[in-house]
């Protein structure tokens, strides 16, 4: 019975055929795909981009586990590595981690999902791809000509006074790529806004939308703060105004405040996105709606709202006023909420499902438990008592770890899988790329979870050199280190190997509902052939089964 | 044993002997804030659990092969609904309790002892109140508050005690200050956790806790002489301050004694009370800070005291109990050699030209 069931359902892969056109072929040569206003083949550029400066920031990564291999800073001077996780953060957070899902697959997706062909505004998307590559290699530059080592926090007086190394280039590559994250931004709002297919209305949209939604108004409307505040740190350094500066009558906590108003929503920024991919792939491979669609759209836009009132929990041990403290400190918790929301919504979309295990779905499994637990050790950090002992230590890198890199980088490679076929007309190989899944998996723990042991004993972060007894806990981390080194290589080297070789993957390989599994893969420069017309609920894998059968039947 | 390889071995061997997984409690706070931090550990595992088990059982229940069509479902406003306010609730205790003891480590009780700690790149110096100097380290007794009042003289630093579960910032500008109530004597870390220049992960030391009668023999073995309040006493005698706070009817300043803890109305109509932060405002910003009826002409010190030299001028005015004590610096003062006192005895030589046209004007 249920054999009969799935030959009817599945498409027969091995007649599938790569189209004669599409959006990679329609047009050849390096100039039309540097000039192209094509949100697909922008997206691409990104993820060429956002690939590269991910495993720039990985090596960099790399050298700060062997340094932290003994408890002497004996493979690098303290300069040179205080240099090397400066480095490190910079490009992994505005170069990597702001840009990763929202640029490449949101880009990609977000036209195609609610039924547009393009985003509303093609050669400002351009342009932001120009800015973040202006960014980038003016941030390479800096690292290559000296350094710079203040941490990605650019803390004032220590980047106005007391640092002779490049604050200035690095700020304004920062400054840069931040007006790159504010156009793609900008840009996502009015496409989705206005672009939308008929019948689309806002509860039809796929929950990748919402959250992208959600995360572009904190890119417009947080970015520019950090710019501002990159402005007055090059001001203090170049002409001395004073802003930060006890001594003329400044508040050297401020930049903090404005440092953190940015940076603060801008890890909603990050992890965002990355929720939506989480949404969509629980839903397609267990062939169900995602459970409670409206709380998961509202608890992104929660998330989004409460994100920008949070950020002086970052400064709980510096002195800000108590009644601050405890304001502050409540509105984490609440910040805290809609991610559980989202935690235990996905789990239940599994219930009743029709489960399978495919890539994408493995490593959306380790983002849930990786995110539970970076969620649930942010709650010791919101909490004023015990975060007085755990801030500035690993506790916090653990923390921020498993957030980012077992959540958002776990959620942007089960995305990569997921829509691989889609983008590239190809599948990529099922059985290593579960084995990658798996190694990344293991190595992510074995790397960061030693480092929350490393943290409540004390550790502080940014140490070159620790005291002896820390040793054994950091082995096991630089081990771990090396572990997930192979599983981040592992996807780039079949993912390329399937460029050419992968198996053809034909419209729909996942029987997925969205409208961009609909139309052809690759799909056509202007994605749909005819505007589509949206006329049934999102995730409704009902309608799906109904298009099928009418298909099965003309064709028949 | 040959057999196995020398690195596996050494290293094997240290983490059977060398091999911490949770820090001493040798504060009074230390159980309090790890009561706090176990209840989280407790209720996060919780937590976790749930999610791993029903994501593993509905995986084995309705995989592919057991459950091929699945049936949809549009949510349920009840499930919902447990699973936002039970969250929300833990958070919420979490929240109060955590800042129970947030205010509990930042509040000092009144009979704590004062030490100074300044931080700068790269090294900590405490100061006793019996003038007792030390550098990354730090003494302190058993059963006694001790209150640190913190300051930086460059970035940001990080005060960490982790055994004490204690950490502030020192803030360039400003004093802050935290408090601890020893238990355990000891040897334990002091770190910088503020990342602040090249140096940073240098920038550690040990906090020693001896008992009373031990510390009482440290203190006696580690005195340098002169108490902080007598330091900042010489210092007030050679930057001539009594020229002005001279306690005569005709003073140019306010008389300081007992101004320590009084409330002041300053020429803005501002009302404050003059604690650690405001004699040092005083001091180095003066202008800003004068107090109602006396005319700004009072230069400024910045740049010109150290802030271990602040430090020693506010104990000096806090020990400032009649006008009879700021009558006998005055007296001290005429005694010093003219010129003598302000160039050999300001502590940053680059500012005694500037302390001598500073001195001219108040002589004015």
């Amino acid at each position: 019975m249920s054999d009969e069931v799935t030959l009817v359902k599945l498409p027969d892969q091995s007649t599938a055929k790569l189209p004669k056109v599409s959006y990679l072929n329609k047009e050849n040569g390096l100039l039309s795909w540097l000039l192209t206003g094509d949100h697909k083949r922008i997206a691409m550029l990104y993820l060429i981009s956002i690939s590269f400066f991910f495993f720039v920031g990985g090596s960099l990564a790399g050298l700060i586990r062997l340094e932290l291999l003994t408890p002497q800073s004996d493979l690098m001077a303290t300069d040179t590595y205080n240099k090397v996780f400066s480095m490190h953060g910079i490009i992994m957070v505005f170069f990597f981690l702001v840009p990763s899902v929202p640029a490449t697959i949101g880009n990609f997706f977000i036209p195609m999902m609610i039924g547009a062909k393009d985003l509303a505004l093609p050669k400002i998307n351009l342009l932001s791809w120009y800015l973040y590559m202006a960014a980038g290699i003016l941030a390479l530059y800096t690292m290559a000509s000296g350094g710079v080592d203040t941490g990605w926090t650019f803390t004032t007086p220590l980047s106005t006074h007391y640092v002779n190394t490049h604050v200035l280039t690095t700020g304004m590559a920062v400054f840069i790529a931040g007006f790159s994250s504010i156009f793609t931004g900008l840009n996502f709002i009015v496409t989705i806004h206005k672009m939308r297919a008929p019948g689309m209305t806002w509860f039809r949209l796929p929950l990748f939308v919402w959250a992208h939604y959600a995360a572009s108004i904190l890119m417009v409307l947080g970015t520019p703060v950090l710019a501002i505040a990159i402005v007055l740190v090059a001001l203090e350094r170049t002409v001395g105004i004073g802003v930060f500066d006890p001594t003329k009558g400044g508040d050297p906590l401020l930049f903090q405040h404005l440092f953190w108003f940015y940076s603060h929503p801008a890890v909603y920024i990050m992890i965002l996105p990355g929720m939506g991919v989480i949404s969509e792939v629980i839903s397609t491979f267990s062939r169900k709606r995602v459970f409670g669609y409206t709380a998961v759209a509202f608890s992104s836009v929660a998330i989004a709202v409460f994100g920008f009132f949070v950020w002086a929990h970052h400064m709980f041990i510096m002195g800000i006023s108590n009644y601050a403290v405890l304001i502050f400190s409540l509105l984490t918790m609440l910040v805290a909420v809609p991610s559980a929301i989202k935690i235990f919504n996905w789990t239940f979309t599994l219930y009743k499902g029709s489960i399978t295990f495919e890539t994408p779905m493995l490593y959306a499994f380790g983002f849930m438990g990786l995110f539970t637990i970076g969620g649930l050790t942010g709650v010791f950090l919101g909490t004023a008592g015990t975060d007085i002992h755990l801030t500035e230590t690993y506790f916090i890198v653990a923390h921020f770890h498993f957030v980012m890199v077992g959540g958002m980088l776990m959620a942007f490679l089960s995305g990569l899988h997921f829509w691989w076929p889609k983008m590239t007309g190809r599948m990529y190989p099922e059985k290593i790329s579960q084995l990658a899944a798996v190694v990344t998996f293991i190595g992510f723990n074995f790397t960061f979870f030693p480092q929350f042991i490393l943290g409540t004993l004390g550790m502080p972060r940014r140490y070159a050199s620790y005291p002896p007894e820390f040793q054994i806990l950091n082995v096991f981390s630089t081990a771990g280190a090396s572990i997930l080194g192979v599983g981040y290589l592992l996807p780039v080297l079949y993912l390329t190997w399937s460029l050419k070789y992968g198996e053809i993957a034909g419209n729909n390989p996942w029987q997925a509902t969205g409208l961009e599994w609909q139309v052809q893969s690759p799909p056509l420069t202007e994605n749909f052939p005819e505007t589509p017309i949206m006329d049934h609920e999102a995730y409704d894998y009902e309608w799906l089964e109904r298009q099928q059968e009418k298909e099965v039947a003309s064709v028949g | 044993m040959s057999h196995i390889s020398p690195v596996i071995w050494q290293f094997l061997v240290k983490w059977m002997t060398n091999f911490a997984l949770f820090p001493p409690e040798a504060s009074k706070i230390a159980p309090e804030m790890d009561a706090l931090y176990f209840f989280m550990v407790l209720v996060s595992l919780i937590g976790l659990t749930i999610v791993i088990l029903l994501v593993t059982s509905f995986s084995i229940l309705y995989s592919k092969k057991r459950n091929p069509v699945a049936t949809q479902i549009e949510g349920s406003t009840m499930l919902e609904a447990t699973w936002t306010i039970i969250p929300l609730g833990l958070f919420l205790v979490m929240f109060v309790w955590g800042a129970l003891v947030y205010f509990r480590v930042y509040t000092p009780p009144a009979n704590a002892m004062n030490i100074y700690v300044v931080g700068k790149q790269w090294m900590w110096k405490a100061e006793h109140p019996g003038g007792q100097h030390e550098i990354n380290s730090l003494h302190v007794p058993t059963g006694r508050p001790i209150q640190l009042t913190l300051i930086s003289q460059d970035v940001f630093h990080s005060f960490s005690i982790p055994a004490f579960r204690v950490k502030r910032e020192a803030i360039p500008g400003r004093y802050t200050s935290v408090w601890f109530e020893a238990t355990t004597p000891g040897t334990y870390h002091l770190f910088c956790t503020q990342y602040c220049g090249t140096e940073h992960s240098h920038m550690i030391g040990d906090v020693v806790v001896l008992t009373p009668e031990d510390y009482n023999k440290w203190l006696a073995g580690s005195t340098s002489g002169a108490s902080l309040a007598q330091n900042g006493e010489r210092l007030f005698a050679s930057l001539s301050c009594a020229t002005c706070h001279n306690t005569r009817p005709d003073a140019r300043g306010p008389s300081l004694a007992n101004v320590y803890g009084s409330k002041l109305t300053l020429s803005s109509g501002q009302a404050i009370t003059a604690d650690d932060a405001y004699l040092r405002e005083a001091i180095l910003n003066p202008s800003q800070h004068t107090t109602q009826g006396y005319a700004p002409i009072m230069p400024t010190y910045q740049g010109q005291i150290s802030e271990e030299g602040v430090i020693d001028l506010v104990e000096y005015i806090k020990s400032l109990d009649s006008d009879y004590r700021v009558q006998q610096t005055t007296a001290t003062t005429t005694l010093l050699p003219e010129g003598e006192g302000k160039a050999s005895k300001a502590p940053e030589g680059q500012g005694s030209g500037k302390a001598g046209s500073g001195t001219g004007m108040v002589q004015q």
